[in-house]
């Protein structure tokens, strides 16, 4: 039977690939997407505490940790939008006018 | 190997073949009942009074080249019609179809006629349901063609736009119903009241009916809601660039979709396999009238009503059909507490 | 326990992937598959709720959102001379040190994971998995959060709607 622990290596895990995806990647979009790892790494950590636990906050913070998610998404892809619009590139790297 | 379990995987089988012969069912049925609507005969010459029809038409399209556009990204070109057909497969696997039954004694004790009984039913169809929009916004991408990427496009908007009034209704149906596993529900909708008039949730939810139901249409793009595949608009849209298997992939998808819905608005709405007249033991008889009826309607919509316009069909699904889904919701909720159902 | 490895094992290959990919559709997809992933895992965990909810939300909103990104913006390969040849860990300046220090992070997590002492955390026989259990704290506790997620939910929309519009002063 899997224990606590072996969930918390797995949310690590997958936490680290999600900060490793926003370093390395110059790609506003799997920017993004990286972003949505690590925040389903913490959901992932978050329910296996509740069942250890045995309470239902676990579940009903992950159920906000997912509105916040949804509307980080949209405002984020829709402030990719309208930087695409202006540079037609996706990569950060291209945005730099505020660089001293 | 128990008797059980060998049951429990014939009946996964069976269901699997059910599904895949009420398409083609509903192949012939939909071209008889156009064309007696239309005042003619529809299909007649293959087999008596045309009932093998849509062997023909399979064997037609088995036989045709499978064309792939150069440009199309191969891989996601073929994933596409299969997500369709497995999400439409998948989702009818909560659906009960009839009462625990333990097969004229063979069995030592009852199993449901459902494939998997989850505590969460209605919510794994709604999940499944949104799921099946990618098959189709793929669908669209990959062809690599204007015509596929707009019909794509603006199909998966659709389904998106009307999964919320399609959500709302199921949860009204919740509020009454207080549960969310689709065999409670239906064992909710048992007994008469005033010994005539059967439980069901339709008369408790008339305008949870008809938002369901429209919303149900709109997510399986069939009309008047299919602008995004009507042949005179986007030259079949999003399916454009497919042929023989594939295609019938997305017209098995289609099919069974409506049949997942009909079933569902009977399992909610209807009373699933109650009716008079007959033992529990045979009410798939029943459940079977009533999604005959509601395929029927379905079939009768799609020849009678005029398309909706594509931005007809938004303003429709965002602004007339949401809010009053709401306030069904709100309505309902107000009834159960007053009332205490 | 063969369920979790196989669950795990899909959601961190899908996951290295996504952020290995150079298209980014691949990329959405294979981030779904490792969502499915997660929601397999999340009903080991005796959560049926927030697994259907995570296809729900994520697979099927979330998700459709980034596609259609994606797709609209036909958003072009990353083109920067490092990434045919280069191995994300040799590359330079920022790339580097991002590799480095996610790798730095694995590794204490995961001494920081191992090391307790006690017994290993085995899960209890008591789990709350009824959503009407659940529905009652959400709507009694947790009230006042709930609340204010839906005023969130309209600042999302409203900011989404504003920020993506065009600028109709603007000929594009």
């Amino acid at each position: 039977m899997p224990t606590l622990n072996d969930y918390l290596v797995l949310s690590a895990i997958l936490f680290a690939i999600g900060t490793a995806g926003v370093f390395v990647r110059r790609n506003l979009i799997t920017i993004l997407l990286s972003i949505e790892i690590m925040l389903n790494a913490v959901n992932l950590s978050f329910v296996a505490f509740g069942r250890s636990f045995g309470t239902a906050d676990g579940q009903i913070i992950v159920f906000f940790v997912m509105t916040v998610a949804a509307a980080e998404a949209a405002v984020g892809l829709a402030i990719v939008i309208s930087l695409f619009r202006h540079r037609e590139s996706l990569n950060p790297d291209t945005f730099t006018s505020l660089k001293w | 190997m128990t008797p059980l379990l060998i049951a429990q995987i014939g009946l996964t089988l069976f269901v699997f073949f059910m599904l895949l012969n009420s398409a083609a069912i509903m192949v012939y049925v939909e071209r008889k009942v156009a064309a007696f609507l239309q005042q003619r005969l529809g299909p007649y010459l293959v087999g008596p009074k045309g009932l093998l029809q849509p062997l023909a038409d399979v064997i037609k399209l088995m036989f045709k080249e499978e064309l792939r556009p150069k440009a199309a990204d191969w891989f996601l070109f073929a994933l596409a019609p299969i997500i369709s057909a497995s999400c439409a497969f998948a989702a009818f696997a909560v659906v009960p179809f009839g009462a625990e039954t333990t097969f004229f004694g063979l069995l030592s004790e009852p199993i449901k006629l459902q494939v998997a009984d989850v505590n969460v039913a209605v919510l794994v169809i709604f999940a499944i349901a949104s799921m099946s929009v990618y098959g189709i916004v793929l669908a669209g991408w990959s062809s690599n063609s204007k015509y596929s990427l707009l019909g794509g496009l603006r199909s998966s908007a659709q389904m998106i736009s009307y999964e919320l009034s399609y959500g709302t209704a199921l949860a009204s149906v919740l509020v009454v119903g207080n549960s969310l596993s689709l065999t409670d529900i239906v064992n909710g909708q048992s007994g008469y009241w005033f010994h005539v008039i059967p439980r069901w949730f339709i008369f408790l939810q008339p305008l949870g009916f008809l938002i369901y139901l429209t919303a149900g249409v709109a997510e399986t793009n069939r009309a008047p809601f299919d602008f995004p595949e009507a042949e005179q608009e986007l030259v079949a849209g999003y399916h454009t660039e497919y042929s023989s298997m594939s295609f019938a992939m997305f017209f098995l998808a289609e099919y069974i979709n409506m049949v997942t819905v009909s079933a569902v608005a009977t399992d909610l709405f209807l009373g699933g396999w109650h009716g008079p007249l007959l033992p529990e033991s045979l009410g798939w008889i029943w459940f079977l009238i009533k999604v005959g009826a509601l395929l029927f309607f379905y079939v009768w919509m799609r020849w009678t009503l005029p398309r909706y316009r594509y931005d007809q069909l938004m303003t429709f699904g965002w602004k007339i059909l949401l809010p009053l889904a709401v306030v069904n919701l709100l309505a309902t909720a107000a009834g159960v507490l007053y009332f205490g159902v | 326990m063969t369920l979790f490895y196989l669950f795990g094992a899909v959601a961190v290959i899908a996951s290295l992937l996504v952020i290995a990919q150079r298209n980014p559709i691949y990329s959405v997809l294979l981030l779904i598959a490792s969502f499915g992933a997660l929601s397999g895992l999340y009903v080991l965990l005796d959560a049926p709720f927030v697994a259907v909810t995570q296809i729900i939300v994520y697979a099927g909103a979330i998700m459709v959102l980034f596609l259609f990104v994606v797709m609209l913006l036909n958003a072009p390969h990353e083109e920067t001379e490092h990434d045919e040849k280069i191995h994300p860990l040799r590359r330079p300046g920022a790339m580097r040190f991002g590799a480095v220090l996610a790798a730095a992070l694995v590794v204490e997590l995961l001494w920081a994971l191992t090391r307790s002492s006690g017994e290993p955390g085995a899960f209890g026989a008591t789990a709350v998995s009824s959503v009407r259990e659940l529905g009652r704290v959400l709507f009694t506790e947790y009230a006042f959060p709930f609340e204010v997620t839906s005023v969130l939910i309209l600042v999302a929309m409203v900011g989404a709607v504003v920020l993506a519009k065009r600028d109709p002063r603007a000929h594009t």
